[in-house]
């Protein structure tokens, strides 16, 4: 007797069946087909997936079921005691079933296996084989379609070879909320397809059933494509080769392909991921299966975006700044030695070094990072926040989320309720919202929104909406009764997003909201590397581990570990990714040591680039060329995340560790890190990534006390005088990103930049949806077509860096702040425009 | 069955006619409301409020009546399966989505008589306890549904339906819904998806319509001739019901005939009555025609032929002669008709039918119209029959709904009964129906 679930656990209600003679004793209301694999017997099935709702279409799945007239598709019939299950192995009757059905599947399908991208992988092909006849009966004409139709500038049909098992609809509908794909017509000429024109009463010519009436090569105005933000995943889930990826078409083949496990470095959510490569050289990347964080589950983000890696200003060699006033390729002891004596000189002048890290390093670089910082350069003045950030938020990163894991995707399936402030849960962690979807649509699970509009995203979890005008949210988290009440039920989530450092005072009440409640709060930064380079240090207050700057027991642990006279570790906080900008603008800071960071994503980019340029010295640590390499005088190169091994922390506290996908010369951070350090008389042990991962899980827990909890109090929303609004924005998923850059089919998916504007701001304006609307500062205005949202009077919303709504570069504010809005485009020269670099 | 001429049926068959549901049919403007009170109209309805909705429900069961869409599911216990005091609304529906080849049993029905059918709305809305009822009317069908709209509005404003129906306490809204003409949405799920504003494709069961029916409430999908009989049975009483048709196929039934007969149309008789009557009730069959094959109740159910002429029309007597009772639309043909081509056309249409949702149906049509295409136009191999055979034996059972299953019914019977007539076109003895013109490149 096999025994699917454990005798006795959690008190599981539990069915015994026998499937082919044998007894097993299994999970009621699981299904058949389900049972039936874990006890190592394989039916063959096409619309089954273990993550959709059954659909019973394919018929493929077929057993024998004693006392059943008919036979029984396996994966929408849930087993019972007693029941008497006979599949293809022992069940004639099963067998036939399944063969008719897997001939009747490939009458209509093209036998174009050597050129398809799913042949050598395709299910259809491996059931083929073992279910299907040697020889056909058929003798007509085969479907035939126009192919490919471009659904989306990243997503091809292949109507042709398309089985109907509708996995990817149901995908859409069901675990997006995106459906913009669905089937339609009806008997054999039922299709796939995005909603067009004539659906809703255009002219397109329609016929009769026998020529397939939904022609449908190329897009046509009208046509909504399929521009979901996870329309990969139905590529992937395909059964068949009728969902391709643009990318990827017709670019390889499976069985040449290496198969690599991975972690996405985009946005905090942490998905595994598979990266497919061949002769060094990555050809795709899929979703991951990994059921505790992204179930099967990616974005196209993740899925589409890794073409930067090898766009052609990779940096290769190290580069120094000559007497000629330009970089050039250098020896890497020229660079290295360069690099020392340019940092020792700021390390031992007045204003000492600072370094910038961003947030794509992996745990184990941020950490070298950290103690470079410390050790090397002897200053607290490390910042990973390359964006709009606070004092207080530095407080509450040290206070309430460093070091802890209190809230996981599975406390998400299991909450009652969920607050999200500060945070566009799927423009920003797509797979959180994925989560948060898919506990809404089991039921029993609120979520509400504080923000200005319920956007896509939050109309996808029919989400109630805490109206906030930007600035105002603080004092709702203190003061709303709805908040407070709903984060009053168990279970509750309290979610913040990084967004929320700009509001002065909202980490303090969401800490204190969280405590008087009881909820669980989360803090949901937006990219790979912020949650890492919090536990690891790189911080102007936090040292490794969570241990503050300011506490003398803090120091003398790692003075310890680290083996370092007392006194190396300064006492008093750093300076902040601002505070150094600013200072460095004006000449008040040595030195600054960049690690990835791009000017544009920093709260004001045109002072960043004035303190990049007026910066005594300036060491790049880069992948590609950028806004930073081209001031340094010193650039050395470093590896993209797939040329090295590392660790991402996860927006959970859940560490993501991966290997080295592709073996290159390109070297970590950490190591060059180690390099630099050495020139200045330093060992900081960070050469290799296992020694690095050795000394940060030899971190012992602090005995330090942690940081208070920020007491911040708010100071409420801007008040917009006449033709003034309020600032609301953040990033779309797709928007001008570097490392995005290269990727034009998924650019092509991106959500259209709009200004966002009330009905009565609108009115007042005298603008109708889609007319031109300028929003400016002092410092420059940029014009969007308006959409007409349901939004606070006084409040105008664009997306923060995308074509043409480059935010924090054209205006200089962000969030909260008070803008001017007009009509039309402003007279004169445009003074935004699109691209920043 | 052969005859040269109209015959005009002997009394003692005429005696067989049970006109119940069809007897206000040649009644002037019956469809009025005026005209429809003064016929009985509404007072079974009158009978019915003043009763307990369970003694109703039991009323039903009691008259032993059976679906009239043609699955022939006892009707009473079906309304037993609501759940009561849910705390759910529940939703009557009626199925008039009628597209059955062959048939055309509702559609008369509700041109002539609609007031019939909304009296048996409020009645069985009012035992299984609904206050929304929605007639689900075949698209096409646009005669019938002003004729049902206009009753319904009748209805409303003589105090039929809305609130408070006849001082009772008890609500009701009824809505006519016209579909958008597809065979499927005839499938009880199909119609709920269509109703809801999906597209018509059946739905996984469990959870069956009595639970999880429309917009996933209790829900009771009735067909139009089963709920217009509820008034009869409320009047008359469940013993005067079994008076007529047989045991275990209680109450009278409209046979629609069509085809080769004198006088095609609607024949109200008990179940049971056999073909040979209902020929000659029709004036027999048109001059120089004699009986070859039929359909009992419509294309769906396997063909008989004119050694069933004495198979007693109800659900059993036709099962046990191989076929299925349907929708009682017998199409009569005749030794003019060639049951090859027959049934081609019959493919045809539920090829372009199927909705697509699973494999079997929608590939399996396809194929089976293409080889018949072929048989048709002289290019048919020996091959071909077992082809088509095994093809349904793929389709049978292993379809998601039922309308694959039906599709299998004319070839698998007229392969079992008329395959000589199959040889004949594969050995050329048959001249070609269809060009092979639309076949190059076949084979």
């Amino acid at each position: 007797m096999a025994d699917v679930v454990k005798a006795g656990s959690n008190g599981v209600e539990t069915v015994t069946l026998t499937i082919d003679g044998v007894e097993v004793t299994a999970p009621k209301g699981a299904l058949l087909i389900r049972v039936a694999e874990q006890l190592g017997i394989e039916i063959p099935r096409f619309c089954d997936h273990p993550l959709l709702a059954p659909a019973g279409a394919c018929r493929q799945c077929l057993v024998e079921v004693e006392g059943q007239r008919k036979p029984v598709a396996s994966c929408t019939q849930t087993v019972a005691d007693g029941m008497v299950v006979k599949t293809q192995l022992t069940s004639p009757v099963a067998k036939k079933a399944q063969a008719g059905i897997m001939e009747l599947l490939l009458i209509n399908h093209p036998l174009d296996c050597p050129m398809c991208d799913k042949g050598g992988e395709c299910p259809l092909q491996n059931q083929a084989m073992s279910t299907g006849r040697t020889d056909t009966r058929f003798h007509d004409h085969k479907r035939e379609y126009p192919k490919p139709v471009a659904i989306s500038t990243q997503v091809l049909l292949d109507r042709e070879r398309c089985v109907l098992c509708q996995r990817c609809t149901r995908f859409s509908d069901e675990i997006a909320g995106d459906r913009f794909i669905d089937l339609m017509d009806r008997s054999a000429a039922e299709q796939i397809g995005v909603y067009r024109d004539d659906a809703f009463s255009g002219d397109h010519p329609r016929s009769a059933i026998d020529e397939p009436g939904y022609e449908q090569e190329t897009a046509e105005p009208g046509d909504e494509p399929f521009n979901s933000y996870f329309s990969g995943n139905t590529v992937q889930i395909c059964p068949v080769g009728a969902l391709t990826g643009t990318q990827y078409r017709f670019r390889a083949r499976p069985f040449d392909l290496v198969s690599s496990p991975s972690v996405c470095e985009h946005c905090s959510a942490g998905c595994a991921q598979r990266t497919d490569h061949r002769r060094g050289k990555v050809m795709r990347r899929l979703a991951g299966d990994d059921p505790a964080v992204n179930e099967e589950w990616n974005c196209d983000k993740g899925r589409w975006g890794f073409r930067y890696a090898t766009a052609s200003d990779r940096i290769t060699n190290p580069m120094v700044r000559r007497e000629d006033g330009e970089l050039h390729e250098a020896s890497w002891s020229e660079a290295l030695e360069m690099a020392a004596e340019g940092l020792r000189n700021a390390r031992d002048g007045a204003y000492g070094v600072g370094v910038l890290t961003g947030g794509r390093l992996t745990v184990e670089d941020a950490y070298a990072y950290a103690k470079f910082a410390r050790v090397a350069l002897r200053t607290n003045d490390i910042d990973f926040r390359a964006r709009p950030l606070s004092n207080e938020e530095a407080d509450f990163l040290g206070s309430t989320v460093v070091g802890g894991t209190d809230v996981t995707y599975a406390d998400v399936d299991a909450a009652s309720a969920a607050v999200v402030v500060g945070l566009e849960p799927e423009e920003e962690c797509p797979i959180l919202f994925l989560r948060l979807r898919k506990a809404y649509r089991k039921g029993g699970f609120a979520v509400t929104a504080v923000a200005p509009f319920l956007s896509r995203g939050f109309t996808k979890l029919d989400a109630a909406l805490v109206e906030a005008v930007p600035g105002g949210e603080a004092d709702l988290l203190r003061d709303d009764p709805r908040v407070a009440e709903t984060l009053r039920a168990p279970g509750a989530l309290l979610i913040v997003g990084e967004r929320l450092a700009t509001v002065p005072g909202g980490l303090s009440a969401a800490a204190e909201l969280a405590a008087r409640t009881g909820a669980k709060l989360a803090w949901v930064p937006r990219r790979a590397g912020d949650r890492g380079a919090v536990d690891a240090g790189c911080l102007p207050n936090l040292l490794p581990g969570g241990r503050p700057v300011i506490e003398a027991t803090a120091r003398a642990e790692l003075a310890g570990i680290w083996d370092l006279e007392a006194g190396i570790i300064p006492s008093r906080p750093g300076r902040s990714t601002d505070q150094m900008v600013a200072d460095a603008a004006v000449g008040r800071l040595g030195a600054l040591v960049v690690a990835g960071v791009d000017p544009a994503d920093l709260a004001d980019p045109r002072l960043a680039e004035q303190a990049l340029d007026n910066v005594g010295f300036l060491v790049s640590l880069e992948v590609r060329r950028s806004a930073v390499s081209r001031r340094a005088d010193v650039v050395f190169p470093v590896a993209p995340v797939v040329e090295k091994a590392g660790s991402f922390v996860d927006w959970e506290g859940r560490l993501r560790t991966f290997d080295r996908v592709l073996t290159t010369t390109a070297m970590t951070d950490a190591r060059v890190l180690d390099a630099i350090a050495a020139q200045l008389g330093v060992a900081l042990g960070t050469g290799d990534v296992n020694a690095v991962r050795r000394e940060l899980g030899g971190l012992p827990a602090t005995r330090a006390d942690r940081i208070e909890p920020p007491r911040v109090s708010g100071i409420g929303a801007a008040r917009p005088g006449d033709g003034e609004a309020v600032l609301a924005t953040w990033h779309h998923l797709i928007d001008l990103s570097r490392l995005l850059e290269g990727d034009e089919y998924l650019a092509g998916t991106a959500r259209v930049p709009v200004v966002r504007l009330g009905k009565v701001l609108a009115e007042r304006l005298g603008v109708a949806e889609g007319d031109p609307v300028t929003v400016g500062t002092e410092r420059g205005a940029l014009t969007l077509p308006a959409a007409i949202t349901e939004l606070p009077d006084g409040v105008v919303w664009v997306p923060t860096n995308s074509p043409g709504a480059t935010v924090r570069r054209t205006l200089g504010v962000t969030a909260g702040a008070v803008v001017k809005v007009s009509a039309g485009a402003p007279a004169g020269p445009i003074l935004a425009s699109g691209g920043s670099r | 069955m052969s005859a040269t001429a109209v015959t005009v049926p002997r009394r003692e068959v005429l005696e067989k006619l049970t006109p119940v549901l069809t007897k206000r049919w040649l009644s002037p403007d019956a469809w009025r409301i005026d005209v429809y009170e003064r016929l009985d109209g509404y007072a079974a309805l009158r009978k019915a409020l003043a009763a307990h909705p369970d003694a109703l429900i039991q009323l039903i069961k009691d008259s032993g009546l059976r679906g009239r869409g043609g699955a022939g599911f006892p009707t009473g216990l079906k309304w037993g399966f609501i759940p009561q005091n849910d705390g759910k609304p529940h939703y009557l529906v009626v199925n008039a989505d009628e597209g059955e080849p062959g048939t055309c049993k509702d559609l008369p029905l509700m041109m002539h008589d609609p007031h019939s059918l909304v009296e048996g709305v409020i009645i069985a809305a009012y035992a299984i306890r609904a206050d929304r009822a929605y007639i689900y009317i075949r698209g096409e069908a646009v005669h019938a549904a002003r004729r049902l709209r206009n009753a319904v509005k009748e209805a409303y404003a003589a105090g039929y339906l809305g609130r408070n129906i006849l001082g009772s306490g008890f609500d009701l809204d009824l809505v006519v819904h016209s579909g958008a003409g597809a065979y499927i949405c005839g499938e009880e799920t199909a119609l709920l998806d269509s109703l809801e504003g999906f597209r018509g494709q059946p739905r996984l069961r469990p959870p069956f319509p009595a639970t999880h029916g429309l917009y996933a409430s209790p829900t009771v999908v009735n067909n139009v001739g089963t709920i217009s009989s509820v008034p009869y049975i409320v009047l008359g009483g469940a013993a005067w019901w079994k008076t007529m048709g047989t045991e275990k196929s209680s109450g009278p039934m409209i046979y629609s005939l069509s085809g080769r007969i004198a006088n095609p149309g609607q024949y109200e008789c008990s179940l049971g009555i056999t073909l040979r009557e209902l020929i000659e009730l029709a004036g027999g069959m048109q001059p120089g025609h004699s009986l070859r094959f039929w359909t009992p109740g419509g294309s769906s159910t396997p063909l008989l032929t004119a050694e069933h002429l004495d198979v007693p029309l109800d659900f059993e007597g036709v099962a046990a002669a191989g076929s299925i009772l349907g929708t009682t639309a017998t199409q009569i043909f005749s030794d003019q008709d060639c049951p090859v081509y027959a049934t081609y056309r019959w493919l045809e249409f539920y090829y372009h039918e199927s909705c697509g949702k699973c494999t079997p149906c929608r590939e399996g049509n396809y194929w089976m119209v293409r080889v018949y295409r072929r048989i048709l136009s002289g290019q048919g191999t020996y091959e071909d029959l077992d082809t088509l055979l095994d093809t349904c034996d793929n389709i049978l059972g292993r379809a998601f709904c039922g309308l694959g299953d039906g599709a299998t019914s004319p070839v698998t019977s007229s392969l079992k009964y008329f395959k000589q007539d199959y040889l004949d076109y594969i050995e050329g003895r048959t001249a070609p129906k269809l060009s092979d013109k639309a076949l190059v490149g076949a084979h």
